[in-house]
């Protein structure tokens, strides 16, 4: 009895992943098992791959100053995205949860910052371009205040206007998860640190944040692998001014370099995975949740 | 049944105007052609057009049966510049079949003619996709006997000279890339054969664009573009294969080197280009760099550059936008300057066979018949076979783009919409002096993959 009841609990269990398993399976796993393979085997120069084993394009890879140039770029952005989009994600979530006593109302502003995401990203990153040019509206407003005589050229095409653009464009990530975990915050608990004499900033660092650690992380992994595996913003935003890691493989690509891109692009999966890794050991998610 | 009317000419294509406008005169078949009778209203509709183009004979009439073309689709890819919806929905009309346009940038082209060589039938190739997709079988020559406009087309691309002089053959010049022994070789020929790996059908002088009225002089030199005057008020183009061209033009003609061959270079040669890159970007000197046609307006047109290398067609979308923008005339002066030429092509993919062989044959032919010639004339890029080209244009439209004479009334785009006052003369002057004056043609170097990881190294610095 005993048994069967536990192989009804594995098929159910099997029968619940088998949709998933279905889809990754012919659209991931197969996807990049043949990048994996491409990337040990030799390119003729023209398009055509040619079935050698061989080191070669890992070998190039890491010796390459420019492997590390692009990481460097690369996860700079990375970096300061994560750090002001969870500032503005937090803050955000933490207004809606704990400043807007109407329950129904803060549903609906939380709707309401959905909105800009309605329209493509690129269209929410274009916008940024007459605001920030040279000629763009804040330049003319310093300048017409008198506040700066030369317009401020650091505003666009540069890493500040590709920041200012991820920012935008992946915060919602952060307040959607950081919004859920924060909701389910037992605010009796608040209650009894403020009757204990908790000042608002410790009920912050001492309850609020430990608690939507789970709604951080998994805002994290968004962001991080969204930005590693970007490149369209920072060639429009900076100008191309810079370049990103996917950027210089999709070069690759356009002169039919696939194995040396494939190794590139092996290497990406590889440290983003690594990422969500260190992301997962640091919050244990499933704990969190359950 | 046949009508003469004036009908809309839609852009899909946004980054060749800004604004769609109403079309010039053209014809259409009327609704009720039926199958049986669709020949005849096509063969009038055409002779109706004719008449109204003010010109004589057209050619290229469909010579297979309607019923049996009227379920073909031919889908012609490539770049938008080249690959232009009105020009499609012409040649569907008056082919009776369908053609439908889709536009890639220029990778994501030759990868899907090479991965998915089957969802291709007319792919559209600049002279090194084409020399890549032979190597790879993709293509089947193209029987040059087939062509009625041939022996029309001008020798620049079926002989590699023009005007008695040899065409540059730096870089790949169309004509290199031209021919094949046979329908099936998969490797180019030297010289002239029957069979065609792909065959022009627009092409251009590309130089740098400037603001006249902020540069210190007129610009007709390449070295300009990295005179220190224009210190963080510069943009160079950010297509590896061609931005490392127009940037060897720049170095030449300031004397700091002198290369074998822009159009292929050595990997010395290209670490001393990419090196002095880097120390311009150091220095501040470019504000950008742009990849689309759009954006190179843009940083025009927004007072963000006052000099960049350019196409032909954006600076005249900068003037339409009341900013003054002028073209430079970087006329060849002894080994150095010059413009960098591209051209792109109309190939058959291999697996084309029967009648939708025939129905590829007849768009072809119908290209060469001059409304797309007359059309991309109009947008400042020109037409292999000039001479049909001719007879859809009006005396004063010809004055003015091939001519290089002013013109006598206002100049209007393709579409209509008026884009230069009369009295205009074209920058850079008539069509021969500016396409003897091509110096290198786009390319793609044998040490492709080498330049594209220093380009890298120039973007990332």
């Amino acid at each position: 009895m005993a048994l069967s009841a536990r192989m009804k609990r594995n098929v159910t269990g099997w029968a619940l992943i088998l949709p998933l398993v279905l889809i990754l399976i012919p659209f991931f796993v197969l996807p990049i098992i043949g990048v994996a393979v491409t990337s040990f085997l030799e390119s003729d120069g023209f398009g055509g791959i040619i079935p050698n084993f061989t080191w070669d394009n890992y070998l190039t890879l890491f010796s390459s100053d420019l492997t590390f140039n692009l990481y460097w770029s690369t996860v700079k952005f990375t970096f300061f995205t994560w750090v002001f989009s969870l500032f503005f994600g937090f803050w955000v979530a933490y207004f809606l949860v704990f400043h807007v006593r109407n329950q129904l109302f803060a549903l609906g502003l939380f709707l309401l910052c959905t909105v800009p995401f309605w329209t493509s990203n690129i269209i929410r990153m274009i916008s940024w371009i007459p605001l920030l040019g040279k000629e763009g509206l804040i330049n003319s407003a310093l300048l017409a205040a008198g506040i700066i005589d030369q317009p401020l050229e650091v505003l666009l095409f540069s890493s500040l206007a590709v920041v200012i653009a991820y920012v935008h464009q992946l915060t919602i990530f952060m307040i959607v998860p950081i919004f859920n975990s924060m909701a389910r915050i037992d605010k009796r608990l608040v209650e009894a640190a403020v009757d204990a004499g908790a000042s608002k900033f410790d009920v912050v660092r001492l309850i609020v944040l430990p608690m939507c650690k789970s709604g951080i992380a998994l805002g994290s992994i968004f962001v991080v692998s969204i930005v590693m595996g970007d490149f369209f913003v920072v060639k429009v935003m900076s100008g191309g001014g810079t370049a990103s890691v996917v950027g210089a493989f999709y070069e690759d690509i356009g002169v039919l370099q696939y194995p040396s891109a494939a190794a590139s692009a092996i290497l990406l999966t590889v440290i983003v995975f690594l990422m969500v890794v260190a992301i997962l050991r640091t919050v244990d998610v499933r704990k969190e949740l359950s | 049944m046949v009508c003469l009317s004036t009908h809309e000419a839609h852009s899909e294509t946004g980054d060749i105007r800004m604004s769609k406008g109403k079309g010039h005169t053209g014809h259409k078949n009327g609704s009720g052609g039926g199958k049986i009778s669709r020949r005849q209203v096509l063969k009038g509709a055409a002779a109706v057009a004719g008449v109204a183009a003010g010109s004589g004979a057209i050619t290229g009439f469909p010579t297979i049966w309607a019923q049996e073309i009227k379920d073909i689709e031919l889908r012609h890819v490539g770049v938008s510049y080249s690959v232009v919806k009105a020009i499609g929905d012409q040649a569907s009309a008056d082919l009776g079949f369908k053609v439908t346009m889709q536009n890639l940038d220029t990778s994501a082209a030759i990868n899907r003619f090479i991965t998915q060589p089957n969802t291709v039938d007319i792919p559209d190739l600049e002279g090194w996709q084409a020399k890549l997709a032979t190597r790879r079988g993709v293509l089947q020559g193209i029987e040059v006997a087939k062509i009625k406009e041939f022996d029309n087309f001008l020798p620049i691309f079926t002989k590699g000279e023009f005007e008695g002089s040899v065409v540059s053959r730096q870089g790949i010049s169309p004509y290199e890339a031209m021919y094949v022994e046979s329908k099936d070789a998969t490797e180019i020929h030297e010289g002239v054969t029957e069979w065609a790996t792909n065959l022009p059908q627009v092409y251009n002088a590309d130089s740098i664009g400037y603001r006249p009225d902020l540069v210190v002089r007129p610009v007709t030199q390449w070295k300009e573009l990295i005179d220190p005057a224009y210190k963080g008020k510069a943009a160079i183009l950010d297509v590896p294969a061609i931005g490392i061209m127009d940037a060897a033009l720049c170095f030449e003609s300031a004397d700091l080197i002198k290369y074998g061959n822009k159009g292929n270079m050595t990997k010395e040669e290209i670490d001393f280009t990419i090196n002095k890159l880097i120390e311009l970007k150091r220095d501040g000197h470019f504000r950008a760099t742009w990849t689309t046609f759009d954006q190179s307006v843009q940083l025009m047109a927004a007072g963000e550059v006052v000099i960049q290398s350019m196409w032909s067609p954006a600076v005249a979308a900068v003037r339409v936008k009341e900013i003054p923008c002028t073209y430079a005339a970087v006329n060849k002066q002894g080994d150095k300057e010059g413009y960098r030429g591209w051209c792109n092509g109309l190939g058959l993919m291999r697996h084309l066979e029967g009648k939708k062989l025939e129905a590829a044959y007849e768009y072809i032919n119908w290209y060469y018949t001059g409304w797309q010639g007359a059309f991309v004339s109009r947008y400042g890029y020109y037409s292999p076979v000039p001479s049909t080209a001719q007879k859809f244009m009006t005396p004063a439209e010809w004055d003015f783009w091939y001519l290089g004479k002013p013109s006598p009334e206002v100049v209007n785009d393709p579409y209509g919409v008026p884009m230069e006052p009369a009295g205009t003369v074209r920058d850079g002057g008539s069509f021969i002096e500016r396409v003897t004056n091509i110096s290198c043609w786009n390319t793609l170097m044998d040490e492709a993959a080498y330049m594209n990881k220093r380009w890298n190294d120039f973007k990332v610095a």
